[in-house]
């Protein structure tokens, strides 16, 4: 038995000494880090970390050496490789890989989580990926002019947070509110030229549908649609017509202003033949938005030609549609051509020589009149310089 | 006030200049109720007609927007309507009740007859030192033109514009293509009434040497002898002949009403003049 002690005793003795040397323990790194308002032989503060916060944190059951693994020994070298972030979350790491961020240097960990000794949760209104702070954590890059203009990308923060989104998450504190995550996605964030990125062209309406999932679905079922769909990339997506950023209330005066120039960006004889209609000449002076725009009478999203009997301008709906502000539209009210041309003679002739009535009455008069009026001009005043001495008043 | 005391002291130099009235108050009432209204058209229709300029916009803006452009065209159409109306009802009063004579015919009409044809070629033949200026009555050529051509424009530019007020109405007698064919017309008849006015008939009643700047007679309804004599030789003849000029003696105009009707009138054509050319920018412009 006695030998069998000693041997014992001597193998636990060759374990100690075999095992590495014992770990900085967290009161040793605290004895410097734990004042954050200490500083090193150089001048600089060394990094502090306040341990409340930190204890509190995702992270706060881990020791320091589980993330910093190549601090040892205390002093530790002024210089200390970065901790590896995806010695853990390699599933994160994996995503960053080809993403518009995937610069590591340029865009550490911490410049979207922020403060790597207070993470928390991203359902936890301290974390910086908590829904109504990610705005404000990539504004602090994409809201600033100098830095997009470097990238050549858009200053997108004061667009994003003045829009509908913006709005809905800043004023109302709504979470489900659109934020840069919610499109963009994280971790795999892909440049919209990407054919694998969600904003690119043909995955918008998905990516929209991912909230606004009946909108995408009449979209789907209008031509708009259809064409994308059919990988006609001329169609307009979501974003051509309610912007990607800058998203304001459809019914908002703003947006009924601007919204009848995208459709007509496309649609430009049908643009060129609604601005000679009263919709047009009182819609654009402004301060009477209901005027009919392109999409209170095609339908915005499930827009369908004329032909579909569901269209809200197919012949037998036209009452209805017109009615919606014309009370009492009846059926010879809607033979009334929204987008006639008085310059074609084909298509509207009663128009078009109507118009060429008019404007023949407007120059024979006004010509006739015109040689008239500066004929007795002269023909007065030099009546009047060769009798001006004579008797006649004022007016002689 | 010094300027005004001035005026009426120079007054007893002039006593003997007789004045003559021309116009009725009621017909000064209805060229004021006239250009009034048809000034508030003008500037509330423009800006519709040309609703891509920038003027219009700003317009637009500082009055609050479309809803009161189209609140103040139709207050102002249909104040215009009602003195439209009452006119019409007069002149068949006048014929049809009172049997006045020479309402619809004759010298004082203002139906055109065979001496305005002679009369206008006649005085183009002037303009060109071919002939002798022609002795004008009671309503030259010129005149009678403006006279109906407010008369058509009335109707034209009226039922066009209640057609488009009240379409759904309208549709029920009017074919389809008619509610597309009013705006073109209510819009270029309204232009044809804006660029005459404000240009021809400027020209031609006022701002000619003969009035410049103003011919007062509208406002004040009274002319002076000589005026009467020189502008329309043929009718002061024809009632001097009758022996009845005393019966059209009136007052000479207080200084008080020339000085107002210098500021109306000057305003008017200061308006017009300011639409004229903004119209005329719009117009090429685009």
């Amino acid at each position: 038995m006695k030998t069998a002690s000693s041997i014992a005793l001597v193998f636990g003795a060759l374990l100690v000494l075999a095992a590495p040397r014992v770990a900085l323990a967290e009161t040793d790194c605290l004895s410097c880090h734990g004042d954050t308002s200490q500083q090193d032989a150089s001048g600089k503060n060394i990094a502090g970390v306040d341990t409340s916060v930190f204890h509190a944190s995702l992270h706060g059951s881990l020791k320091c050496g589980d993330c910093h693994a190549t601090i040892k020994d205390y002093p530790h070298p002024d210089q200390v490789t970065p901790v590896k972030c995806e010695s853990c979350h390699t599933g994160e790491a994996e995503g960053l890989v080809g993403s518009v961020h995937a610069n590591r240097a340029e865009h550490p960990c911490t410049s979207c989580h922020g403060n790597a000794h207070a993470i928390f949760p991203k359902t936890d209104p301290r974390s910086a990926v908590y829904p109504l702070n990610i705005p404000h954590t990539c504004g602090a890059c994409h809201g600033n002019d100098a830095m997009a203009k470097q990238h050549g990308l858009p200053n997108v923060y004061p667009q994003y947070i003045d829009s509908i989104h913006g709005f809905a998450l800043s004023k109302e504190g709504l979470l489900v509110a659109a934020n840069c995550q919610s499109c963009h996605g994280s971790h795999h964030i892909l440049s919209h030229s990407d054919p694998q990125s969600p904003t690119y062209k043909t995955n918008i309406p998905k990516t929209c549908g991912n909230c606004h999932a009946g909108i995408t679905a009449n979209y789907m079922g209008g031509v708009h649609g259809k064409a994308v769909a059919a990988g006609d990339l001329h169609a307009p997506v979501c974003s051509d017509c309610h912007t990607a950023h800058a998203i304001l209330q459809p019914t908002e005066a703003t947006f009924r202003m601007q919204s009848t120039p995208i459709c007509g960006s496309c649609h430009k004889d049908k643009l060129s033949t609604y601005r000679d209609t009263f919709h047009s000449q009182l819609g654009s002076l402004g301060g009477y938005v209901e005027t009919a725009r392109c999409w209170d009478c095609h339908g915005a999203h499930d827009v369908l030609p004329a032909s579909d009997p569901r269209s809200p301008i197919a012949p037998a709906n036209l009452v209805a549609t017109c009615g919606k502000c014309h009370a009492g539209a009846n059926a010879s009210f809607v033979q009334y051509q929204p987008h006639a041309n008085a310059h074609n003679r084909k298509l509207n002739p009663a128009l078009y020589f109507t118009r060429l009535f008019m404007n023949l009455l407007l120059a024979g008069t006004l010509g006739f009149f015109l040689i008239h009026t500066i004929l007795w001009l002269i023909r007065s005043r030099y009546q009047q310089i060769k009798t001006r001495p004579a008797k006649g008043g004022k007016n002689g | 006030m010094a300027d005004l005391k001035q005026d009426t002291s120079k007054a007893p130099s002039h006593a003997g200049e007789r004045y003559f009235v021309r116009f009725t108050r009621e017909q000064r009432y209805l060229h004021a109720v006239l250009f009034t209204t048809f000034l508030g058209l003008a500037a509330t229709g423009l800006p519709m007609r040309f609703s891509e300029s920038f003027w219009a916009r700003k317009f637009a803006s500082g009055v609050g927007g479309f809803g009161t452009i189209i609140f103040f065209h139709k207050f102002f159409a249909v104040v215009l309507t009602v003195a439209f109306l009452i006119h019409v009802k007069d002149v068949f009063t006048r014929a049809l009740v009172h049997r006045e004579k020479g309402i619809f015919w004759g010298k004082t009409s203002m139906v055109a007859n065979w001496k305005d044809v002679k009369d206008i070629f006649g005085h183009m033949r002037w303009f060109l030192g071919l002939g002798p200026k022609p002795q004008f009555e009671r309503y030259a050529y010129w005149e009678k033109f403006d006279y109906w051509a407010v008369f058509w424009g009335m109707i034209v530019i009226g039922f066009s514009g209640y057609a488009m007020w009240f379409a759904p109405f309208f549709a029920r007698f009017l074919p389809g293509w008619a509610l597309n064919a009013v705006l073109v017309i209510h819009s270029e008849e309204g232009l044809l009434a804006i660029l005459f006015i404000f240009s021809i008939h400027f020209v031609n009643t006022h701002l000619r040497p003969d009035s410049f700047p103003m011919d007062m007679v509208i406002f004040t309804g009274v002319e002076s002898e000589e005026e009467f004599k020189t502008k329309r030789p043929e009718e002061y003849q024809r009632v001097a002949a009758q022996g009845k000029l005393e019966t059209r003696l009136g007052v000479k105009p207080p200084v008080w009403l020339l000085n107002f009707s210098k500021a109306v009138g000057y305003t008017a054509i200061f308006i017009g003049l300011l639409l004229l050319v903004l119209t005329l920018s719009a117009y090429f412009g685009s």
